[in-house]
C-alpha cells in the first residue's frame, strides 16, 4: 500500500542533462566516432569560413568610383556600389527613379498591411492590393498620364523588373490556377478536358522555350504593324507556364479535402461556387501554402530566363554590367550579389510561408 | 418546430415525399430496387437494414446528393429533375444530418449555422445569427456557439449539425445514421434531440439502428434489404410480429445482443 504524506517539490534537472555543455555532448561528441565526424566538420567549416570572410569582408573595398579603388586582395563592392542604381532600376530614367520607389513602397505598405494580423480592414486592403494596386502601378511606371512622361517598357531593368515580372506572374498565376484546378475536377467533358490538355502542355514545355516562341514566333502570326510589347509577352508566358503548375499545387489540395464537406454545403442548398468559394477552397488552400509559396519562389527565380527575349532582370543587367570594359574580372562580386538579392526575396517568402501555415494550422485545430 | 412544419396539417394526404418505382445502379450494381415510398406531411419513418441494403442511398437520392436512374421523386409538390436551379430549391427545404457531422472546420459553430441562411436565403448577419443562436439553444449547445467544431465532443458536433439544418426551416429532415459514429454516452444527447424534433412535428426520415428511438417517435419503420423494401409497417406490428423472414432474422440479431 502506498500513500504519501508529502508533496514532492519540483527540482531542477540535473546539470549534464541541459545546458549548452549537455547539448553539446549529446549533438556533437555523443562517442568517438562522432566526436571524430564534428571535429572534421569544424575544421572544414574553418577552411571555408575564415577565407571567406576575410575576402568578402576584411579584405574587401567598399566605397571608390572606379576599379582603380581595389586592392584586388579582396573582393571589389565598389563595383557594385558604382553600378547600384543600375542593378535596382535598369534604364529607368534617373529624373524619375521616385516612381519606381513609391510604387514598392506602396506595395510593400499594402503586403504589411495583410501580413500583420492586428490590422483591421483585411478584405478592403486585399481588394486594393488585387485591384487598385496594379492600375496605380501601371499609371505610375508606364506613366502617360497626370503629366507623367511615358516610360517605355523597354527602359525597365534590374530588381524593379524582376519584381514587376514576379508580382505580375503571382497575381495572374494563383487565380488561373485555380480555375484550371477546378476545371480539371468538373464534370463537364469539354471543361474538363480543355484544362487537362492546357495543364499538361504547358507543364511539358520548358519556359525558355515558351518565352523564346512568345518573341520570335508570336510576331510572325500577329498582322503587319501589330506588335505586342515584348513585356506584355513574358507576363502572358510566365503567368500561362506557371498557372499550370499551380494548378496541379491547388488540385493536390481539394483532393485532401473530404467529400462530405461539399456534400453538406450541397445539402444546405449552396450552389457550385458557393460550395467551392466558401467551403472547399478555404480549408484548402490552407493546406496548399508549402505548395503554393514553393511555386512562387520557382517562379521568382524564374523570372531571370526573360534575359532570353532580351529583357534586362536583375541578373540580366549584372550580367550585362560585367561585360563593361572598365570594369571586367568582377563576375564573381556581381554574381554573388545578385544570388544575395535572390536569395532574401526567396528566403523572406519561405519564412512568411511558414509563419503563416503555424498561424492557420492552430487556427484550424483550436 | 420550423414554422411550416407547425402551420401544415399532418396527414390528409399531403405529401412530402412521393418516391415512384426508384431504380438505380452503381455501375452494373443495382443498388436501389423498384422503391415505392410516400411520407406525408408530419409523418416520421425509420428506415433499417442491413449494411449494404440501400438505405442512405435511398435518402440521399431525396435530396440529390446520389442521383437516380430510373422513376420519380416528388419533394414537398416539386418533381426532382436534372435542372440545378429545382434540384437547388429542392435542397433548401431538405434539411440532412450526416454519419460524420460534416461541420465545417474552419468556421465557428455559429458561422457553420449562419453560413447558409446568409448566402444562399440572403439574411442579414444579425438576422441569421438570432435564429442560429435560438437552434443552438434547442439544441443546448449555445455556449459553445464562438467555439470551432474540432472542439467539441462528437455529440456536441450532431447537435451543432442538427441545428445547422434547422436554420435553413426545412420541411423535411433527412438522418442518415446521426449516431454510428457517436461513443455510446453521446448517443442519447443526440437521440433526445432527434426525439424532441419529432414530438413537434418534423417530418423526418431517419436510417438508424436505434430500435429503442423507432419505438418511441417512429409513425412506420421500414426494413431494407438488397435494395428492396421488404417490410413496412407501424413499429408495434414491426417489431413484434414481423411478416417476413429477412426481417426476423435482422431484428433477431439487432435486438438480440
Amino acid at each position: 500500500m502506498i500513500h504519501n504524506h508529502k508533496m514532492i517539490e519540483a527540482r531542477p534537472a540535473p546539470s549534464n542533462t541541459i545546458g549548452p555543455l549537455a547539448w553539446l555532448r549529446a549533438n556533437l561528441f555523443s562517442g568517438p566516432i562522432n566526436s571524430l565526424f564534428s571535429l572534421l566538420g569544424l575544421y572544414l567549416l574553418y577552411l571555408l569560413l575564415v577565407p571567406t570572410i576575410q575576402w568578402g569582408l576584411i579584405n574587401a573595398d567598399w566605397v571608390g568610383t572606379s576599379r582603380d579603388d581595389c586592392s584586388r586582395e579582396g573582393a571589389c563592392w565598389v563595383f557594385i556600389n558604382a553600378r547600384f542604381t543600375q542593378f535596382i532600376y535598369g534604364l529607368y530614367p534617373r529624373s524619375e527613379l521616385w516612381r519606381v520607389d513609391l510604387t514598392f513602397a506602396t506595395f510593400a505598405g499594402l503586403i504589411g498591411w495583410l501580413m500583420i494580423p492586428r490590422l483591421p480592414f483585411k478584405r478592403w486592403v486585399a481588394l486594393v492590393t488585387l485591384v487598385g494596386f496594379p492600375v496605380f502601378a501601371y499609371f505610375l511606371l508606364y506613366g502617360g498620364h497626370f503629366g507623367l512622361p511615358v516610360v517605355q517598357t523597354h527602359r525597365w531593368g534590374g530588381l524593379m523588373l524582376t519584381l514587376v515580372l514576379a508580382v505580375v506572374g503571382m497575381v495572374g498565376a494563383l487565380p488561373i490556377g485555380i480555375l484550371l484546378a477546378l476545371g480539371r475536377r468538373s464534370q463537364m467533358p469539354i471543361v474538363k478536358s480543355f484544362c487537362v490538355v492546357f495543364i499538361e502542355f504547358w507543364r511539358g514545355v520548358p519556359l525558355i522555350t515558351v518565352l523564346f516562341m512568345a518573341s520570335v514566333m508570336l510576331p510572325l502570326f500577329m498582322p503587319t504593324g501589330v506588335s505586342v510589347d515584348r513585356l506584355i509577352r513574358a507576363f502572358i508566358g510566365i503567368t500561362l507556364f506557371q498557372s499550370a503548375y499551380m494548378a496541379e499545387v491547388v488540385r493536390g489540395g481539394l483532393q485532401a479535402i473530404p467529400r462530405g464537406q461539399e456534400e453538406a454545403a450541397a445539402a444546405l442548398g449552396m450552389g457550385y461556387w458557393k460550395r467551392m468559394g466558401l467551403i472547399v477552397l478555404p480549408q484548402a488552400l490552407k493546406m496548399m501554402i508549402p505548395g503554393i509559396v514553393n511555386t512562387f519562389i520557382s517562379l521568382f527565380k524564374d523570372t531571370t530566363l526573360v534575359m532570353i527575349i532580351g529583357l534586362f532582370d536583375l541578373l540580366g543587367i549584372v550580367q550585362a554590367a560585367l561585360s563593361d570594359s572598365r570594369w571586367l574580372g568582377f563576375a564573381l562580386e556581381g554574381y554573388i550579389f545578385a544570388a544575395f538579392m535572390f536569395w532574401i526575396f526567396c528566403f523572406s517568402m519561405s519564412r512568411y510561408s511558414q509563419y503563416l501555415e503555424r498561424k492557420l494550422h492552430t487556427g484550424h485545430k483550436r | 418546430m420550423s414554422e411550416q412544419a407547425m402551420q401544415s396539417p399532418s396527414g390528409a394526404g399531403d405529401l412530402m415525399v412521393e418516391m415512384r418505382g426508384v431504380n438505380k445502379w452503381y455501375g452494373d450494381f443495382h443498388v436501389l430496387r423498384d422503391i415505392d415510398l410516400e411520407v406525408r406531411r408530419g409523418e416520421r419513418i425509420v428506415i433499417c437494414g442491413p449494411s449494404g441494403s440501400g438505405k442512405s442511398t435511398l435518402i440521399r437520392c431525396i435530396n440529390h446528393l446520389e442521383e437516380h436512374q430510373q422513376g420519380e421523386i416528388v419533394v414537398g409538390g416539386m418533381p426532382l429533375t436534372q435542372d440545378i436551379k429545382r434540384i437547388e430549391q429542392i435542397r433548401r427545404s431538405v434539411g440532412m444530418v450526416f454519419q460524420h457531422f460534416n461541420l465545417f472546420p474552419h468556421l465557428t459553430v455559429l458561422e457553420n449555422c449562419c453560413l447558409a441562411p446568409m448566402w444562399v436565403q440572403k439574411k442579414p448577419r444579425r438576422e441569421a445569427e438570432a435564429r442560429a443562436m435560438q437552434y443552438l439553444e434547442r439544441v443546448q449547445i449555445a455556449e459553445q456557439a464562438r467555439k470551432y467544431p474540432g472542439q467539441l465532443s462528437g455529440g456536441q458536433q450532431q447537435r451543432v449539425a442538427i441545428a445547422r439544418s434547422l436554420c435553413m426551416h426545412p420541411e423535411v429532415m433527412l438522418f442518415d445514421e446521426p449516431t454510428s459514429a457517436l461513443d455510446p454516452e453521446m448517443i442519447k444527447e443526440v437521440l433526445d434531440v432527434m426525439v424532441e424534433l419529432a414530438n413537434e412535428g418534423m417530418t423526418m426520415l431517419c436510417v438508424t439502428h436505434e430500435m429503442g428511438f423507432a419505438k418511441t417517435v417512429a409513425d412506420r419503420v421500414i426494413f431494407m434489404d438488397q435494395g428492396q423494401i421488404i417490410e413496412e409497417n407501424a413499429p408495434e406490428p414491426f417489431f413484434n410480429d414481423p411478416q417476413s423472414e429477412r426481417t426476423q432474422l435482422f431484428l433477431s440479431q439487432i435486438l438480440g445482443h
